[in-house]
């Protein structure tokens, strides 16, 4: 028996798994974030641990073909691979991606392995598609960078909870727990099942929702809902936000985001009229070439409106992936090391280095982002822990063939997904219920994950896999759980994410420790900001940022939008749930019936969607509740990216996902 | 390259940022007529209304690089020499950007020059206004077109009782036809302001304004709204050629090819704006021709919204149905709720939306794109919502087919739970225990209850059998 949590999304569900005659049985347990509930992914999560699809053993390519083969042989063909690869091109043309899935262990380790075994600053990973746009935003305004600065509780006492772009009743069911229905609004273009729980929904042109902001906030000045106590004594930047946001009047915002001026007037009249109230953004507002200033215009909103810093209320961001929380604070992503600290910043490497008993300069700068990486011609060899790219990646028909002509990709992973099928080495490892770790949920709250049982023959663990090669390339680390979450400790103390005072047994005790907890006597800290923020002067900033097109937006050959999104029985790129019979679920698309009729298609019919990068073919499904302007596909399934466009944030490197032109037609 | 813009209006100012954001190798420097640091004209009604304060109305900073010289009013303009005269010096130019604005017009009435009467246009007008509100009781607007309907909204709203003459025979002819226009005014009735149709003035004696039918209407205040006319002066001075606004074409160039004119000052193909939109994509236009681009401004869609809390008032295009115009409608006069759709092939030439009409937005974006309407008109009059969500599964245990999902989260059918119960289950716990049921959000916890409470009062053997 094992007390644990679920291997999926940053809800980390508490469950109890059992051992028995017919595999493994899953129970759910209570806890603050699920209390109690589970999905039909999170009931159905074992279903893999004995899968036909389970590898257990390498695989190494001769031509067209994946063969069997020994650990030694994998290993010695991913090792020589990398020393004449960065013989040849050099140090940085070996390049690392991660996942935010996989546990703080192991994220460390990977960062480590980058820079120490590696030494190369071509690292990144699968969270730079999934939370960076709101973390640059978080950052940029509070000085740290937390999804939730409190506990999931604290939303369901709120009077009042804006959810923009985000859609629990699918991607985390449990979480709805925590959503009243009377003081909700949600921001979707679509009518979704969250959607459907609200007091209010305001349907959005798809690539508006900063403007939306900005229009909310000009109504939250004029009608004087602003807490000009609370902006004068915790803010900066308000009078410039101000101006900008004075050339957001309704009627503007109305005609651009197709938001009803009243609905605009009701929505901030419920979040100025809360007693507590909650901004809380995910990836409809996040994946954008604009999605850091989208972000940053619901912080202005909620900063005008006092929010951030009272007990009860403020600003978050739902996280997406399991551990994309903890995955972005220790060392996986291109520009940072352990413990939220910046790579380019001298204090910070001389302290990792430290750790890590190497020196400074030896530590590697900053790499590019992921869908620069995934698209280099620098990088000639590639290691893949905890992603799917070739699915989950903007233009992945790109994104395919790039992979396809690497000199070495080595793919970690207990399934054949996309990616690995495409890899001259596969290393089968371990799943959630075989390993130990520990992993922050979508609160800040490090929590444990507990083995049920040992993997099968033949399978290692990632932290045993990357340790034995960082042993071969010269660079000795432990595989132990426990010894590596103590290094990350010391490397992180100090750090924003400080989890200095963070150890197994007190996560066992207390039912997991918010960071930062910077000392064993530290009580953790659950509920950020109460007295200051984390910038230099303690005050969070406004900053002012003005909407501008999506990168592609509709026009005469492509004349509708493209979003995308995800369903109930998926996760992520589906490597997991799509093998699970339990979990249904075939790709489609969403198309309201006024733009069938246009088509001439009925409700089932299959239906191409095309935009400038590629296209795809599924069946329609006809319904009202999605704008007539827009459709809607699961990017699950590796059609979808084929068609969304890699146009990038400029500050946190996030593409677009959630917008771009397209054409649909009969197939 | 040096630019010079002629007004630090919403135009002008818009005309700078769009330069400077284009280029910053291009030399620009505005002249603002007026002293004060610029505002936004759009929240005037805002202030009037007493909902925001004059530093609400900051527009954003100049952004660098860019001149801006305020209170600098601009005397003569010399196209042949590529000069610009001001009260202090004089600006060489290589383009010119006008952006005069309008001002008020005032009608040809006695007692005008009263220190209780006010055009309502600046920031200035807005602030005498207020002051002579401040112990006033009863305002009278004259003009009932969207201005003088937001002066005397704002007037109502600072608790004064408002009376607005008005010559037409409805209130906004412009943009409502007449059933909008009667709708309208019982609603502004309801706010306290009284419109006074297809009524001439005739004079002002200090309290009252008397009408050409020899009705007095007693005030404190009176606010004159009769509409703007584009200040032509300096361009019609210089020798430019000037209709109601001075001549562009459409790269917003006027005769002469040095000078341009944009915003409310400008007339282009016949028409006159006087909104803020076109005055903005008048000022991009501008910035992309003079920074070397070949943009063109073909016009733009007009939409105008009452700004006056308690009005919900969208109005589009033109409220004239031509002989082959499809015209949809609704009226609900007592709520306030009018809706007119003037559709011609297949597409929204016109609107006027009045109240709750929840489809305002679908029917803003379709005009503005001028996009295909739906082929069923309803959901334009009754909003979204039509037929867009599915029925609840609580509704009623009985009626639900057996395969409506009961628990979203984890796909359970009634026919599942169905099934629970023959195979003996008899609580909702054993409906759980079997079929996860509930564990999810939860939230359908009373539809399982329910279909457990009828499938104990039914037996579903016996139904089926039946």
């Amino acid at each position: 028996m094992s007390d644990t949590h679920c291997p999926y999304c940053a809800l980390q569900c508490a469950m109890r798994l059992r051992a028995s005659a017919d595999g493994v049985v899953v129970e759910a347990r209570d806890f603050p974030t699920n209390r109690g509930g589970l999905c039909q992914k999170g009931w159905t999560s074992a279903d893999l641990l004995r899968h036909p699809d389970r590898l257990t053993t390498p695989l190494v390519r001769h031509g067209e073909t994946l063969r069997s083969a020994t650990w030694a042989e994998a290993l010695d063909r991913v090792v020589n691979g990398i020393g004449a690869i960065q013989e040849r091109h050099g140090r940085d043309a070996v390049a690392v991606f991660g996942g935010g899935g996989l546990t703080n262990e192991k994220a460390y380790a990977l960062g480590r392995f980058a820079r120490v075994a590696l030494r190369t600053r071509t690292i990144d990973y699968n969270g730079r598609f999934c939370m960076s746009s709101a973390a640059a935003a978080g950052n940029r305004a509070f000085g740290l960078d937390r999804g939730l600065p409190f506990p999931v509780e604290d939303i369901a006492a709120a009077d009042a909870v804006l959810l923009v772009g985000a859609n629990p009743a699918e991607t985390m069911p449990p979480f709805v727990r925590h959503l009243g229905g009377d003081g909700l609004i949600v921001v979707d273009p679509r009518r979704t099942a969250t959607a459907r729980l609200g007091a209010l929904h305001l349907q959005p042109t798809p690539g508006t929702d900063l403007a939306l902001a900005n229009g909310l906030l000009h109504i939250a000045i004029t009608e004087g809902h602003v807490d000009r106590g609370y902006v004068d004594a915790r803010t900066n930047g308000f009078d410039e936000v101000r101006a900008a946001v004075a050339q957001w009047w309704p009627a503007r915002v109305e005609r651009l985001t197709g938001v009803p001026v009243a609905d605009l007037y009701a929505a901030v009249e419920r979040l100025a009229g809360a007693r507590r109230a909650m901004v809380l953004t995910a990836r409809g507002a996040e994946q954008h070439a604009k999605g850091t200033d989208t972000v940053t215009a619901f912080v202005n909103l909620a900063l005008a409106l006092g929010l951030p810093g009272r007990p009860g209320s403020g600003y978050g961001c739902l996280t997406g992936q399991g551990n994309g929380q903890g995955g972005r604070e220790h060392g996986q992503k291109a520009d940072q090391l352990p413990g939220y600290r910046r790579i380019d910043d001298p204090a910070a490497r001389a302290h990792v280095a430290k750790v890590w008993g190497v020196a400074p300069e030896d530590i590697p700068g900053p790499g590019p982002s992921a869908y620069e990486l995934l698209s280099s011609d620098a990088v000639r060899a590639l290691l893949v822990f905890g992603s799917n790219p070739a699915i989950s990646a903007p233009r992945a028909a790109g994104v395919r063939r790039w992979l396809g002509d690497l000199d070495l990709l080595v793919v970690a992973d207990f399934v054949l997904s996309e990616t690995a099928a495409l890899a001259d080495v596969v290393l089968p490892t371990a799943q959630w219920a075989e390993e130990d770790g520990t992993m922050t949920n979508l609160e800040g709250r490090v929590i444990r994950r507990r083995r049920l049982s040992e993997p099968p023959e033949g399978v290692r663990t990632d932290l045993a896999v990357l340790a034995e090669l960082s042993g071969r390339l010269g660079a000795p680390t432990s595989d132990d759980p426990r010894r590596v979450f103590d290094e990350l400790r010391r490397a992180s103390a100090g750090g924003v994410a400080d989890y200095a005072g963070i150890t197994y047994e007190r996560i066992d005790a207390e039912g997991g420790v918010f960071w930062p907890c910077p000392d064993e006597s530290h009580p953790g800290t659950p509920r950020l900001f109460l007295d200051r923020f984390a910038t230099p002067d303690g005050r969070a900033r406004f900053v002012p940022v003005e909407h501008r097109p999506a990168a592609e937006e509709p026009d005469a050959d492509f004349p509708l939008y493209l979003t995308t999104g995800r369903v109930l029985t998926q996760y992520q790129s589906g490597a997991q749930t799509r093998r699970i019979t339990a979990l249904p679920g075939d790709p489609y698309v969403e198309l309201h019936p006024d733009l069938a009729a246009r088509i001439g298609i009925d409700d089932g019919a299959s239906v191409t969607v095309a935009t400038r990068r590629g296209s795809t073919t599924a069946p329609a499904r006809v319904s009202a509740t999605i704008r007539a302007d827009t459709v809607f596909m699961p990017f699950h399934y590796g059609g979808a990216n084929l068609l969304t466009n890699p146009a990038l944030d400029p500050i946190s490197r996030m593409p677009e996902f959630k917008v771009c032109a397209a054409k649909v037609t009969p197939a | 390259m040096r630019v010079l813009v002629v007004g630090y209006g919403m135009a002008g100012s818009r005309a700078v940022a769009e330069l400077r954001a284009r280029d910053t190798d291009v030399k620009v420097t505005a002249l603002g007529a007026e002293p004060h640091r610029p505002y936004n004209r759009i929240l005037l009604s805002s202030l009037l209304a007493g909902k925001v304060g004059e530093d609400d109305l900051a527009i954003a900073a100049a952004p660098a690089g860019a001149d801006v010289r305020l209170g600098e009013p601009v005397v003569a303009v010399d196209p042949g020499r590529r000069i610009v005269r001001t009260t202090q010096e004089e600006h060489e130019y290589d383009a010119l950007v006008l952006a005069t604005g309008a001002v008020p017009v005032i009608p040809p009435l006695n007692g005008l020059d009263a220190a209780n009467v006010h055009a309502f246009r600046t920031l200035d007008d807005c602030r005498r206004i207020a002051a002579s509100a401040r112990d006033a009781q009863r305002a009278v607007v004259l003009g009932g077109g969207l201005l003088g309907l937001e002066a005397a909204r704002g007037l109502a709203g600072r608790g004064l009782a408002v009376d607005v003459v008005h010559l037409g025979a409805h209130l906004m002819e412009r943009q409502l036809d007449g059933d909008g226009g009667r709708v309208l005014a019982r609603t502004l009735a309801g706010l306290g302001i009284r419109a006074h149709l297809g009524a001439g003035a005739r004079e002002w004696t200090g309290d009252a304004l008397h009408l050409s039918d020899g009705n007095r209407i007693p005030a404190d205040l009176l606010v004159l709204a009769c509409g703007v006319r584009p200040d032509t002066r300096l361009a019609a001075a210089a020798g430019l050629a000037v209709g109601r606004g001075i001549l562009v074409d459409d790269a917003m160039r006027t005769s002469d090819p040095h000078v341009y004119a944009i915003g409310d000052c400008a007339e282009h193909r016949g028409t006159v704006y006087g909104l803020v939109a076109p005055a903005w994509d008048h000022a991009a236009t501008v910035a992309d021709r003079i920074t070397g681009g070949r943009a063109a401004y073909r016009g733009s869609r007009v939409l105008t919204r009452l700004k006056a809390s308690g009005v919900d008032l969208a109005a589009m295009g033109s409220p004239e149905a031509g002989a082959d115009a499809e015209v949809v409608s609704f009226a609900d006069p007592a709520r306030g709720t009018y809706a007119r759709l003037v559709i011609h092939e297949n597409r929204i030439t016109g609107a006027v939306l009045l109240g709750d009409n929840p489809a305002v937005g679908t029917v803003v974006q379709l005009f503005d794109r001028d996009a295909e309407a739906p082929a069923d008109r309803r959901s334009l009059l009754l909003g979204r919502s039509y037929g867009a969500d599915p029925p609840a599964a609580t509704d009623s245990p009985a009626l639900m087919p057996d395969a409506a999902v009961v628990c979203r989260c984890n796909t359970v059918r009634k026919a599942a739970i169905t099934a629970v119960w023959r195979a003996g289950g008899r609580t909702v716990a054993d409906v759980v225990a079997a079929t996860r049921a509930t564990t999810g959000c939860g939230g359908c916890r009373d539809a399982v209850c329910g279909l457990v409470d009828w499938l104990s009062t039914v037996d579903p053997d016996t139904e089926v059998a039946a």
